[in-house]
């Protein structure tokens, strides 16, 4: 790939990130103007534009750069264009720890993490840790019965989702059906602060990692073979893109898709290197998740839509795409 | 680097399995380095296991394998990576890297994680692509070359490593008789060049017979042979590793004994 490529996408992606972050929250039921937003920070434009769009622009722009993020890597680690915490039901696994918090009706704090971002990372541990063995226990286990694996482990948790749903008392169970759905509509940065440091330590992870991403996109026994301590870097890139998505899925909810589309595009656009990779689904992860969500704002308007509707309804076509155009190849 | 010890592999009664199926089974064998060797044996006989027991990419079995005479387990992978590279049959790779980019990856254990690539590392690659003739292909994708451009993507991968080992799984696998030529002069000319030890499991008895130093002939799992060309051919060892009889003519251009095909009257 040559360098100017990559410059100018960074370039063009970072003009994006920026542009984004002051304009998008100004869109939405009331049109903000930046002039009033910036005087009158107190004011009810100022209001809604620091305590309402901005925060909301900020988690929307984290989850999606995570989100991608960890796509890509699995699909590094997998070998697989289809694999991502989704598709091998790490994140259903979260959604069952955080529904088990809810059904429980418990509500704590452990300095400073919600007890959603617990249960959802031991859901999402649990979800990896049964691929992983399963992974072990034949080694060379084709990707196909790993994405089928997955697939059957995201059945079993949302039916046991289901089941604690149906189990739950009535105001429970709103609040489950609620959290499932997926949003973004956060009040304040704190959803914010609570989720940045997880998803940036798995950041930094990966992309101390993004050599051994390269080596396991081309092969396990090449990447011994080539000196790279093949199962421990596994775990812990699966650690890293685990405690990055159940951060993500305890404030947002399950927001599908983006970790399929944005590694595919940018691979479509700068190749298969991760040592650009990495820095590229995050800020074009992190610029397309916050469209989605202003779209599913002001589609409803004055309703809004969980915006994982909107990745969904983009994502499943481009799945079943990516599905096809691979069978062909 | 230390420096290179008298003998640069070998195995003493080294076993693995799987479940209670034993794929190498009390193997012993020491390597001079600098050898040319052969592996030789049925297919199934065990013969990839070995190479990818002494990279690790298999875990441990029973026994010991030593790489310059030392327990290959007291290596960290990255320097065993150091002593050993590793190349993989190449047939049929959708990878989408360009050969530069794939080459480059066999700087892994020479990069640190958070320095870039230095200039060293490039001129090790371009240095690779050139000596196996791939500079010209250099920015092709790696899914597009042909079945002897791949694997000769693979052994360059392999040298940018700098290892003083290079075992390879039968590099000439699905090659026609042109490529296959071309790969034999380029591990001739790296063997000849860098002293580099070759270890290559074939299937090609002629080629182990007459282009190596040393062959390992290994079935079921157990060590059958460890010696000269000269010696398996004189202990009629072919036959045995085999189970049928082979016609052996000496070879037009030096004499050394090789195989014939069978003719069907």
């Amino acid at each position: 790939m040559t360098r100017s490529r990559v410059a100018v996408f960074f370039l063009l992606a970072a003009l994006a990130a920026l542009t984004e972050f002051l304009l998008l929250p100004l869109l939405g039921l009331q049109t903000l103007s930046l002039r009033d937003v910036w005087m009158h920070p107190a004011g009810s434009a100022g209001q809604i534009y620091w305590q309402l769009r901005l925060p909301r622009q900020s988690v929307a722009f984290l989850a999606g750069a995570g989100l991608a993020l960890g796509g890509l890597a699995f699909q590094a680690l997998f070998r697989n264009p289809l694999a991502t915490p989704f598709t091998l039901g790490t994140a259903s696994g979260a959604s069952l720890g955080a529904t088990f918090y809810l059904w429980a009706g418990w509500s704590f704090q452990v300095l400073g993490i919600s007890g959603t971002a617990f249960f959802a990372f031991g859901g999402a541990l649990l979800a990896l840790g049964s691929i992983y063995l399963l992974s072990r226990a034949r080694r060379g286990f084709p990707t196909e019965t790993m994405l089928l694996a997955g697939v059957a482990l995201s059945f079993l948790f949302s039916s046991l989702i289901l089941l604690l749903q149906y189990l739950s008392n009535q105001v429970h169970s709103l609040r489950i059906l609620r959290w499932l759905m997926g949003g973004l509509d956060v009040v304040g940065f704190q959803s914010f602060w609570e989720a940045l440091p997880w998803v940036g330590l798995g950041t930094v992870i990966l992309i101390w990692r993004r050599w051994d991403l390269n080596l396991l996109a081309a092969g396990e026994d090449l990447a011994a073979g080539r000196g790279m301590a093949v199962e421990r870097s596994k775990i812990l890139i699966m650690s890293a893109v685990g405690l990055m998505v159940s951060a993500i899925v305890a404030v947002t909810g399950p927001i599908g898709f983006v970790g399929i589309m944005i590694p595919h595009v940018c691979r479509l656009i700068l190749g298969p290197d991760h040592r650009y990779l990495t820095g590229a689904v995050l800020l074009l992860g992190g610029v397309f998740l916050p469209v989605c969500d202003a779209f599913a704002r002001m589609v409803l308007a004055p309703a809004e839509m969980p915006v994982g509707i909107i990745t969904a309804l983009l994502g499943g076509p481009f799945f079943l795409w990516l599905l096809i155009r691979q069978r062909k190849q | 680097m230390p420096a290179e010890a008298a003998f640069i592999l070998s195995a003493e009664n080294y076993s693995y399995c799987i479940g209670k199926q034993a794929l190498l089974n009390d193997v012993t064998f020491r390597l001079e380095a600098g050898t040319r060797c052969a592996i030789i044996g049925p297919n199934g006989a065990g013969k990839s296991t070995l190479l990818k027991s002494f990279c690790r990419i298999l875990p441990a079995g029973r026994g010991t394998l030593r790489v310059n005479d030392r327990s290959w387990l007291e290596y960290s992978q990255k320097e065993l990576a150091h002593w050993i590279s590793y190349v993989p049959q190449a047939g049929g790779r959708d990878d989408l890297f360009s050969v530069r980019e794939f080459v480059l990856m066999g700087r892994y254990p020479h990069l640190s994680a958070f320095s870039g690539i230095r200039q060293r590392d490039w001129r090790a690659v371009d240095g690779a692509l050139e000596v196996t003739g791939l500079a010209a292909l250099a920015h092709r994708r790696l899914g597009t070359l042909s079945g002897g451009e791949q694997q000769k993507a693979m052994i360059a991968s392999a040298l940018v490593q700098g290892s003083r080992v290079m075992l390879l799984d039968e590099p000439t696998a699905f090659l026609d008789p042109y490529q296959q030529k071309q790969i034999y002069e380029l591990l001739e000319h790296l063997h000849r060049e860098t002293g580099v030890t070759l270890v290559e499991v074939t299937h090609d008895v002629n080629r182990a017979l007459l282009g190596q130093d040393f062959i390992l002939a290994i079935k079921q799992g157990r060590l059958l042979f460890a010696g000269t060309p000269g010696e398996f051919l004189r202990q009629q060892q072919l036959s045995l590793l085999y189970d049928k009889e082979f016609l052996l003519a000496p070879h037009p251009l030096g004499g050394k004994m090789m195989v014939l095909p069978e003719v069907q009257a």
